[in-house]
């Protein structure tokens, strides 16, 4: 029969039906059949990563920026087991990824052969779904479906596990379009059919302390999410606060919004969420980052929760009006629920909630996110600042690692699209900001992409920066160095009697002369005064750049809740500190 | 002292004794699935019991009996419910509309006047000799959990060499079924 195909051309075939063009790979023995098929099929290009990590951070920066799931291709073994930390990322991130791995031949399986592991096994608890196809026959229609569950419903990753002797194999290749969709689970229904919708405008018009607390849900539901979610606030003119991965869905310049909630999120929103009467979450799930001490959350407000997810709903925190769909559906009926009753609701509404925003504003005035500034030395913040006067004329992409320099460029960075953002939220990866930057650059090859990065986290994943020289990626790394892990330190500082126990680096590589070896372009600033020149500098070239911005050793991250807190008792500087400790000991944190 | 962990409870709650089914795909690795979701976020399994009830739909019935709060019940339910192989959950409720059944094998090894001893034990309840020889005997019981562990708490002196049990499984009164999709 000639329309048999081996195990190797049905991958490339499912790859082509799903308008697939790029994967993150690294090949090895048990995939060597897939690589050797990669020369006949130009469409679907191939970036080499330095590590499998980093193959699976950038298909997350891909998939994040363009809204497509991110593809990667590994092999069996350590291929598979340096994977897991990206995929385990994905999954708390929500975002969709598919990843293909080799696996030693069937008759190998369990015999402990040369570079074989439980992929499966290993991976069950970090995938949304995953399958060792062990019938050649069944592979597209493992592979078509995997597509199916990473990017429907909640997004995720899925694995798919390819023993060699399958790749080999020759069998018969199925079209998405023929396979039944028998339990699919995916396609959550939403219909508006219940009263849900309209017991949600009820409990809109009925308050007079509203806020809107939203999340990575909105990004996800796609741009059409975004342009409601936008349209929604304009017609309640009630405040909004977003949590670190919804950022973007709403302009952070914008005056109705509150900045970013959570532990190092703004007093006027943290206070705001406390003291409301009516949380309306969009696409959020009440992470332990976000509500703080859980049992004093939000006391006296009303909660409505707009997921997806159905397991999301009373997880941590008990609500009173659930609806479960996809963002942009359920929020085009709350629209026109609101509209059709209530017509030019943010008018007539006004009044109600005026001395609300009036209290909003007097937290305001404290501006949480002010910090000392210094001639001497350049402070983390206004680094930050400062890149984003200098960057926000021109369409730009941030990726970051995690730490400190994480939560200031949440707080000073300001987005108004979606999908510019790129940031290890759930799980916290320390090397995430690399490896996504080079797939936020190969999915958006004129845009400009940053990753503000900390010393520490950056050198995690450096090897990368071979991947963006080999593929001249021009991404930039900005680097707030301070020689310290610093959140580690800030919580020494604060919580353990600073006690600095092994978050210093005492031998950092020079990042210029690193920048050089790699073959790419390394600036240094140490100056406030020569930093807008620098970071000019690192803007002009169209080549990758390692910026190494010196900045204060021992800044903390402020405004804080410190964690067993409530949103209201926020420590907004080292003046709060001192006072706490001395007055109530550490019992506190 | 607690330095820096996180947010901690303080709220003391119910827990209640749920008996979860769920039906599923019968492939390989779905038990590591269900179990995996149990054990990774923390869920009591109490026991379980799992077979194929459907060859031609290829479906396995998977009981599982389980505690916790009203939250963590409900949480079970729904994270069950987005594994890809499961069909259905059904929560049976503990109470007089459920059926709850558990079988054990039970091995008797002792001398004859204490084997005779242990058959009047046994009197009270419904069970079957399946094997016996001067020194010992096996039965079978099918009964509720607390009426095998009685039985077998008055075994023990008597004897009792060996205990095989099985999960409970668990079947509604009258005509209604969960139907699966």
């Amino acid at each position: 029969m000639s329309n048999l195909m081996t195990g190797a051309e049905i991958v490339f075939k499912v790859l082509e039906d799903q308008n697939v063009k790029h994967i993150f790979g690294y090949p090895g023995g048990a995939v060597l059949p897939i690589y050797d098929e990669l020369k006949n099929h130009k469409k679907i290009k191939h970036i080499l990563v330095r590590h499998e990590q980093g193959a699976g951070h950038a298909a997350e920066g891909y998939a994040r920026s363009s809204g497509k799931p991110g593809v990667l291709l590994v092999t069996s073994g350590p291929g598979a087991t340096n994977a897991v930390t990206a995929l385990t990322d994905a999954y708390m991130d929500s975002v969709p990824l598919v990843c293909i791995t080799g696996q030693v031949p069937t008759h190998l399986i369990g015999t402990d052969a040369f570079q074989e592991c439980d992929t499966t096994g290993i991976t069950r608890p970090c995938t949304k779904h995953n399958w060792l196809v062990k019938d050649v026959n069944k592979l597209s229609s493992t592979l078509h479906k995997a597509f199916e569950v990473a990017t429907t419903g909640r997004p995720g990753p899925v694995l798919i596990d390819i023993p060699k002797d399958i790749q080999f194999k020759k069998g018969k290749y199925i079209k998405a379009k023929e396979l039944i969709k028998k339990n699919n689970k995916s396609v959550i229904k939403f219909n508006g059919q219940d009263n849900s919708i309209e017991k949600a405008v009820a409990l809109i018009k009925k308050s007079s302390k509203p806020i809107f607390y939203t999340g990575g849900g909105v990004i996800n539901s796609g741009p059409r999410a975004t342009e409601l979610l936008r349209k929604l606030i304009s017609i309640t003119g009630f405040p909004i606060t977003s949590t670190l991965q919804g950022l973007g869905a709403f302009p952070g310049e914008d005056n109705q919004f509150l900045g970013m909630l959570g532990m190092h999120g703004t007093y006027e929103a943290n206070n705001a969420m406390h003291d409301c009467d009516l949380m309306i979450n969009v696409g959020a799930r009440f992470d332990d980052r976000i509500t703080g001490k859980i049992d004093e959350f939000s006391p006296k407000s009303k909660k409505i929760h707009i997921d997806i997810d159905p397991s999301s709903i009373n997880k941590n925190v008990k609500v009173d009006l659930a609806i479960v769909g996809d963002v942009k559906l359920v929020l085009d009926k709350l629209i026109s629920g609101i509209q059709e009753r209530y017509p030019n609701f943010a008018e007539s509404n006004k009044q109600e909630i005026s001395s609300w925003w009036k209290q909003i504003e007097n937290w305001r005035k404290k501006n949480s996110l002010g910090f000392s500034n210094s001639k001497e030395i350049i402070k983390p913040q206004y680094a930050v600042q400062r890149l984003y006067e200098l960057t926000k004329a021109q369409d730009t992409f941030i990726t970051t690692e995690v730490g400190q320099h994480q939560m200031w460029a949440a707080q000073h960075y300001k987005f108004d699209k979606p999908n510019r953002w790129m940031t290890s939220g759930g799980l916290g990866t320390m090397g995430y900001g690399l490896p996504a930057a080079i797939g936020v650059q190969i999915a958006n090859p004129e845009k400009l992409v940053i990753d503000i990065a900390g010393e520490a986290s950056v050198l995690m994943t450096m090897q990368e920066m071979s991947t963006a020289v080999q593929y001249n990626l021009p991404i930039k790394i900005f680097i707030l160095n301070n020689q310290y892990m610093g959140m580690v330190r800030q919580w020494q500082e604060l919580l353990h009697e600073k006690n600095y126990s092994e978050s210093y680096t005492a031998a950092l590589p020079d990042f210029v002369k690193l920048a050089e070896a790699y073959g790419c372009i390394g600036i240094r600033a140490k100056k406030p005064e020569e930093l807008d020149e620098k970071i000019g500098e690192m803007l002009s070239v169209n080549r990758p750049v390692i910026f190494d911005c010196v900045v204060d050793k021992v800044e903390n991250c402020y405004p804080m809740i410190p964690s067993g807190k409530p949103h209201n008792q926020m420590l907004l500087g080292d003046q709060d500190k001192e006072d706490e400790i001395s007055e109530e000991g550490k019992v506190l944190v | 002292m607690v330095k820096s962990a996180y947010s901690i409870s303080t709220k003391k709650e119910k827990i209640e004794n749920h008996i979860i089914v769920v039906w599923v795909d019968n492939e390989a690795g779905v038990l590591a699935r269900v179990i995996g979701l149990f054990s990774g976020r923390g869920y009591n399994i109490d026991s379980l019991a799992v077979a194929e009830v459907d060859k031609k739909k290829n479906i396995s019935r998977i009981t599982i009996s389980t505690s916790g709060t009203t939250q963590v019940l409900q949480q079970i339910k729904l994270q069950l419910g987005k594994l890809i192989p499961v069909h259905k959950v059904a929560d049976f409720p503990k109470n007089k509309k459920t059926l709850l059944r558990e079988m054990a094998l039970l091995k008797v090894v002792s001398s004859k006047t204490k084997l005779e001893k242990a058959r009047k034990l046994c009197k009270k309840y419904k069970y079957t000799i399946l094997d016996k020889t001067d020194k010992s005997f096996v039965l079978e019981i099918s009964a509720l959990k607390k009426d095998i562990d009685e039985l077998v708490k008055k075994l023990q002196p008597m004897g009792l060499a060996s205990t095989s049990r099985t999960g409970v499984v668990a079947m509604t009164k009258g005509s209604e079924i969960y139907k699966q999709n």
